[in-house]
């Protein structure tokens, strides 16, 4: 089963990335967590984002374009990044979401990635 | 004013009536179930009347006042609900009459109710009930947590682990296990049960310090309950004075895990100063309390190391050799992965790094991808060895499995160090 780890940050961890105190760290623990990702043989996908304040939102409302500098929503927590992950359940993801940084500095949301939609046609 | 006053008098009694309710569900709840499911078996219907009780009790309460005993109150309360939903069965609840006159007795205002809390447990570790729902069970039955609380100490989502619990109390009432203690022949196997569920709850609770700044997911002191339990209702079972020992020896180390920074201190640097010398010396004596009874098992032998290890601080030196003996002692007790690749560590820190090399290579690969100190071990042992590359290669994925942020960034520190 495919599940997406979406890997909500804090502003204060995020911005470990850039500090040269904290940079080391923060970018030890993601590496490694990739690489028992990857050794384990379970990653199907995922990246890191650029920080919430690279966005631009669009919407269509009344048949106007709106665009927004920034993100969706102003939330303490944003996302970070993700994963797509092949795993037997929830449970064996779950027990991945532990591991990784995000879920001791911020949050990570679990969810099965929708099956392919049959192409059979409709009835 | 005086509607004020009122106001907060109503308040303040709606408090107090509310942490009676609260205590007496952490001290009885277990109690109560076991005698209300004891009947025919039902924990799921027993549980609910009895969280009706404790509702009904917080209506009651603070207008009636607390009742002599509240305990009884709350018995007498569930098993009408659980007659109203079962008329038919009523009968089989009958038997209570007897135990709740004796209870209602003025002469008996604290009696206390017939402890049937063994049985219970024997109920939940039972080898017709999936291994990994035991613990939760117990902790439900036994101690009233919900499947919140227990979902996020096991990492599985509270919906998944209701339906968990839900399905394992129809199992057992369906297959009809009885709520007995075992025949003396089967004691000690089922007893390894009751006891492994209670120590898998530490275990979490364990990895859950280690593993998040929630405290609210620490099990500790619910698995140190269960196994006190166990103790007092079994005072002949030596691996029950082992768990518990094994348990307070850990636990007394919690306060010197963390250093003033928050960061985290690895046993051999821990100051011996800031380790709770109550819980030593209880387990100390536990101990020694069980080798008097003299039948070993894996436990007691857990416990032994524990000990030896805080010795260490007293006579100036920890004692590998007796450390290794008794390493493996416990494989031949309990041959598994976590016992060898503690065997390893302590080879070594021996200097027999090749040796503690062979025992980690000797494991199945499959066992030990994501169990994490299999890495930080084989990362220790390559080092050890002189093999730097190989070192770094298991210190990564070490640090890629450790779940609590302040044991990987201590490992980082290893790393950088190393």
């Amino acid at each position: 089963m495919q599940f997406m780890l979406i890997m909500n940050e804090t502003e204060a961890e995020r911005s470990k990335r850039d500090d040269p105190a904290t940079a080391g760290a923060y970018w030890g623990g993601w590496t490694a967590f990739v690489g028992a990702l990857q050794q384990s043989g379970i990653i199907i996908n995922g990246d890191g984002l650029q920080p919430p304040h690279t966005a631009t939102t669009l919407r269509i409302r009344d048949g106007k374009r709106v665009v927004q500098d920034g993100p969706f929503a102003d939330t303490k927590e944003q996302l970070g990044g993700y994963f797509i992950i092949e795993v037997p359940d929830l449970d064996a993801a779950l027990e991945w979401a532990a591991k990784s940084p995000a879920a001791s500095a911020g949050s990570v949301e679990v969810r099965p990635v929708m099956p392919p939609r049959s192409t059979a046609p409709a009835g | 004013m005086v509607g004020g006053r009122t106001r907060s008098t109503e308040v303040a009694q709606a408090a107090s009536v509310e942490a009676v309710v609260v205590a007496t569900a952490r001290n009885s709840y277990g109690r109560l179930v076991a005698l209300l499911a004891a009947r025919d078996g039902d924990l799921a219907a027993s549980e609910d009347a009895l969280s009706e009780a404790f509702a009904a009790a917080l209506q009651t309460w603070p207008r009636r006042g607390i009742p002599t005993n509240p305990d009884a109150w709350l018995l007498t309360t569930a098993r009408n609900r659980l007659i109203n939903t079962h008329r038919h069965e009523a009968v089989k609840l009958r038997g209570m009459d007897e135990i709740l006159r004796r209870m209602d007795a003025p002469s008996a205002t604290a009696a206390p109710i017939p402890d049937q809390r063994l049985s219970l447990l024997f109920v939940c570790a039972h080898p017709a009930i999936q291994e990994d729902m035991r613990t939760p069970l117990m902790l439900q039955t036994i101690l009233g947590l919900d499947a919140a609380q227990i979902a996020s100490a096991f990492l599985v989502s509270p919906t998944t682990m209701g339906q968990r619990l839900v399905r394992a109390k129809a199992k057992i009432k369906a297959a009809g296990i009885g709520f007995k203690i075992p025949d003396l022949d089967a004691l000690p196997g089922r007893l390894d049960e009751v006891l492994s569920a209670i120590y898998a709850a530490f275990g979490t609770s364990f990895d859950a310090v280690a593993g998040s700044d929630d405290h609210n997911i620490s099990l500790a002191d619910e698995a140190i309950f269960l196994a006190r339990l166990v103790v007092s209702l079994l005072p002949q079972e030596p691996e029950a004075f082992g768990l518990l020992a094994l348990m307070l020896y850990v636990d007394a180390r919690k306060g010197a895990r963390w250093g003033p920074e928050g960061e985290f201190v690895p046993l051999k640097n821990q100051d011996a100063k800031l380790w709770e010398r109550a819980k030593i010396i209880e387990a100390e004596g536990l101990l020694a309390r069980a080798s008097k009874l003299n039948r070993l098992g894996r436990f007691q032998i857990e416990a032994a190391i524990q000990s030896i290890h805080i010795q260490a601080p007293i006579t100036g030196a920890t004692n590998w050799a007796a450390l290794r003996s008794f390493h493996e002692l416990l494989l031949t007790h309990r041959p598994s992965i976590g016992a060898f690749v503690s065997y390893a560590a302590v080879l070594q820190a021996m200097g027999q790094g090749r040796a503690a090399l062979e025992v980690l290579f000797s494991l199945n690969t499959a066992d030990v991808s994501t169990y994490q100190p299999y890495w930080v071990t084989l990362a220790a042992a390559h080092r050890g060895c002189q093999e730097a590359a190989a070192a770094a290669i298991a210190m990564e994925r070490a640090i890629g499995l450790t779940e609590n942020t302040k044991v990987r960034a201590f490992l980082l520190g290893e790393r950088e160090g190393g």
